[in-house]
């Protein structure tokens, strides 16, 4: 059973430095996210989402527990299972915190060399990438670079990239801080099209909590733990009660 | 896509400097090389153009082209008569320092023995081969002397009959060919005044000698020019330099030669050999070495160029990395740029050198042969100085590109 879940962790726990210094970041935390499902990931800052999100994608792997990726395996401990460079380029997409874009490389050329690297031929790439930023809009910045764009194109561009491979994973780590609430609410349409259509597992990091209703399920972490947000609610209420 | 492309042309300006500042360094290897090169073919060109077989010089000496050389003018005539000999000639060699337009000047006069030897073997890009026997010179053109151009030198006045190129004593004078009696008249110029002091010096030697007195007639002539006279012997050659018959054993020939005790013999090869193992050994080295050293600077300096641009670009390579960027498309980026760099930097170096390396007072000869050395070694050190970056870049964890 499984491979209904598009990703599953199994009580990860991350551990930065060691002796005075070190931070436990997550504590051992265990999701499921199945196929098609959108998952929000709330929790004020310095909670360890971030840390949680990376370790997910595989390029920040865990002091310990497993990380299991559309069935296969990946992270045993800090232990890597597969080759994790050429799994992230097929499986998973990423938008992060601050736009990650290729200076060097104009708008439609970063989305471009997504696809490349996986295969694609540089005209087919070329198409599909023109069409991955007509539709966030920002088609007719295509031929800018990076510097030349606001926060905002630079974030749609990042989309573009991360649902360019239609990875079976999307991570999305506070997507839509740089949008106004418009914007915002496109994108996370939009992360919620593609995991309904093509059967992605999507998690989002966000603070923005006007746009949760589009989630399936939300998550909350709160010092390293992570708990399903509906729990968390539940049990506060009822120490209100008491 | 080609990302080193792409990078390069996004940092065009900054790029290009660099690549401008490499192909300036790659030009002063090259200048270097060329130097050396030059040094050699010089040393060597005038021997192999007399051509000449058989070196005949001053008993322990090395030759007129390292020290100084004298032997009498009879040799030619003894050596023409050693069997295998097929041609002998005289061959004057001396340098003289001058003033034109209030600089030094430089020039080695090289005698030809007149008249088996006009000159027809020296290449001139202007006039003729010597057509007299005195008061008539070629000229090398670094000289500066222009066709026609009267020039005076001791108590005559030469004309400038032909002018050649590239034909340069081992120490990088300009060649002048004149009659082996110019030649001799210009080594041995002796002012007025002393001439007419030693004719008197003589005369009064006779007065006081016996014979002076008994032969009143040796008295007489005691005045006279110098080479009127048969005890006073004629000026002395540099060197004989002989050819030998076609069918004779070379090996033979200078046996014969070397049993007489008053000179020493050298082939072709074995005064090729003493100037370069001579004279021009010690800067030959020096430039050799020197060459060595700017290689390994050049080296060190596109290495630190293309760690930076490495660096510059870390944060890219830890997102290309994250995106699922092979090692191979990374591997590519830099090595694709440190050749752009190479490449480009030894076509800047080859295109201003050819352009600033004739103005050069000596010749800097860049040989086919050397400039594929050059290229190689360029190649080559593209691809080792690429390493530190690569380094860099392989240590690089996806996860920078989220700082
Ligand atoms: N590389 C690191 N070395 C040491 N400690 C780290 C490192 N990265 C994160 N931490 C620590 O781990 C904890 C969790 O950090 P994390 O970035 O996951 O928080 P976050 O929930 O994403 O916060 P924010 O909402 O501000 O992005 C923090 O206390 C942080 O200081
Ligand atoms: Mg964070």
């Amino acid at each position: 059973m499984e491979d209904d879940f598009a990703i599953e962790t199994k009580g990860i726990t991350k551990v930065y430095g060691s002796g005075n210094t070190e931070v436990v970041a997550m504590r051992d935390a265990s999701i499921k996210v199945r196929r098609g499902e959108v998952v929000a990931l709330l929790g004020p800052s310095g909670s360890g989402k971030s840390t949680f999100l990376t370790a997910v994608g595989l390029i920040n792997p865990p002091t310990s527990g497993q990380v299991i990726i559309s069935g296969t395996l990946v992270l045993d401990g800090p232990q890597a299972q597969t080759n994790l460079r050429s799994f992230r380029r097929r499986h998973i997409g990423y938008v992060f915190q601050k736009s990650n874009l290729i200076p060097f490389l104009s708008a439609v050329e970063n989305v471009q060399i997504a696809l490349e690297l996986n295969g694609q031929l540089p005209g087919t790439a070329r198409k599909r990438a023109l069409q991955l930023l007509d539709g966030l809009g920002v088609g007719d910045r295509a031929g800018n670079l990076p510097s030349m764009l606001s926060g905002g194109q630079q974030q749609r561009v990042a989309v573009a990239r991360a649902l360019a491979n239609q990875p079976s994973v999307i991570l999305a780590d506070e997507p839509t801080a740089a949008l106004d609430s418009q914007r915002g609410r496109q994108v996370m349409g939009l992360f919620a099209q593609v995991a309904h259509e093509r059967g992605a597992g999507v998690i989002v990091v966000t603070h923005d909590h006007r746009a949760l209703d589009v989630f399936d399920t939300i998550y909350e972490m709160e010092d390293g733990m992570m708990r399903r947000a509906s729990q968390l609610a539940h049990t506060s209420e009822q120490v209100r009660r008491t | 896509m080609n990302l080193a492309t792409k990078d390069i042309r996004h940092n065009f300006g900054r790029f290009a400097l660099t690549t401008l500042g490499v192909g300036m360094l790659l030009m002063v290897v090259m200048g270097m090389g060329g130097i050396y090169r030059g040094i050699v073919e010089d040393a060597t060109l005038l021997i192999d153009r007399i051509g000449a077989d058989v070196w005949i010089v001053q008993r322990s000496t090395r030759g007129p082209f390292a020290e100084v050389s004298r032997v009498p003018p009879t040799l030619v005539h003894r050596a023409l008569a050693v069997p295998g000999i097929q041609s002998a000639r005289e061959f004057v060699y001396h340098t003289i320092q001058r003033e034109r337009e209030g600089k030094p000047l430089r020039i080695a006069v090289l005698g030809l023995s007149w008249p088996t030897d006009k000159g027809e073997w020296v290449p001139l890009i202007a006039g003729r081969p010597l057509a007299q026997n005195h008061y008539e010179m070629i000229a090398d053109g670094s000289l500066g002397f222009q066709l026609g151009e009267r020039v005076e030198l001791g108590k005559e006045t030469y004309t400038v009959v032909g002018v050649t190129r590239s034909m340069i004593s081992s120490n990088g004078d300009g060649l002048a060919f004149f009659t082996v009696a110019d030649a001799l008249a210009i080594q041995l110029d002796t002012p007025g005044e002393a001439v007419r002091l030693e004719r008197a010096a003589r005369q009064a030697r006779g007065e006081r000698s016996e014979i002076g007195a008994k032969q009143p007639t040796l008295l007489e002539r005691a005045t006279a020019p110098a080479a009127e006279l048969p005890p006073i012997a004629r000026p002395q050659l540099s060197a004989v330099v002989a050819e030998v018959d076609p069918g004779a054993d070379l090996e033979h020939v200078i046996e014969i030669l070397s049993g007489w005790d008053d000179v020493s013999v050298y082939t072709q090869d074995g005064q090729r050999e003493l100037l370069l193992r001579g004279s021009v050994e010690k800067i030959r080295q020096q430039i050799g070495l020197f060459r060595i050293l700017l290689t390994v600077i050049a080296a060190i300096i596109m290495a630190l160029i293309l760690y930076t641009l490495t660096l510059d670009k870390i944060h890219s390579i830890a997102l290309l990395k994250l995106i699922g960027a092979s090692n191979t498309v990374i591997l590519g980026l830099i090595l694709q740029q440190a050749f752009v760099l190479g490449v480009v930097g030894f076509g800047i170096a080859y295109l201003i050198g050819q352009r600033v390396f004739p103005m050069f007072p000596r010749r800097v000869i860049l040989t086919d042969e050397d400039l594929w050395q050059l290229a190689i070694i360029v190649l080559v050190i593209s691809v080792v100085s690429s390493f530190l970056g690569i380094w860099k870049a392989m240590r690089v964890s996806p996860n920078e590109a989220l700082s």
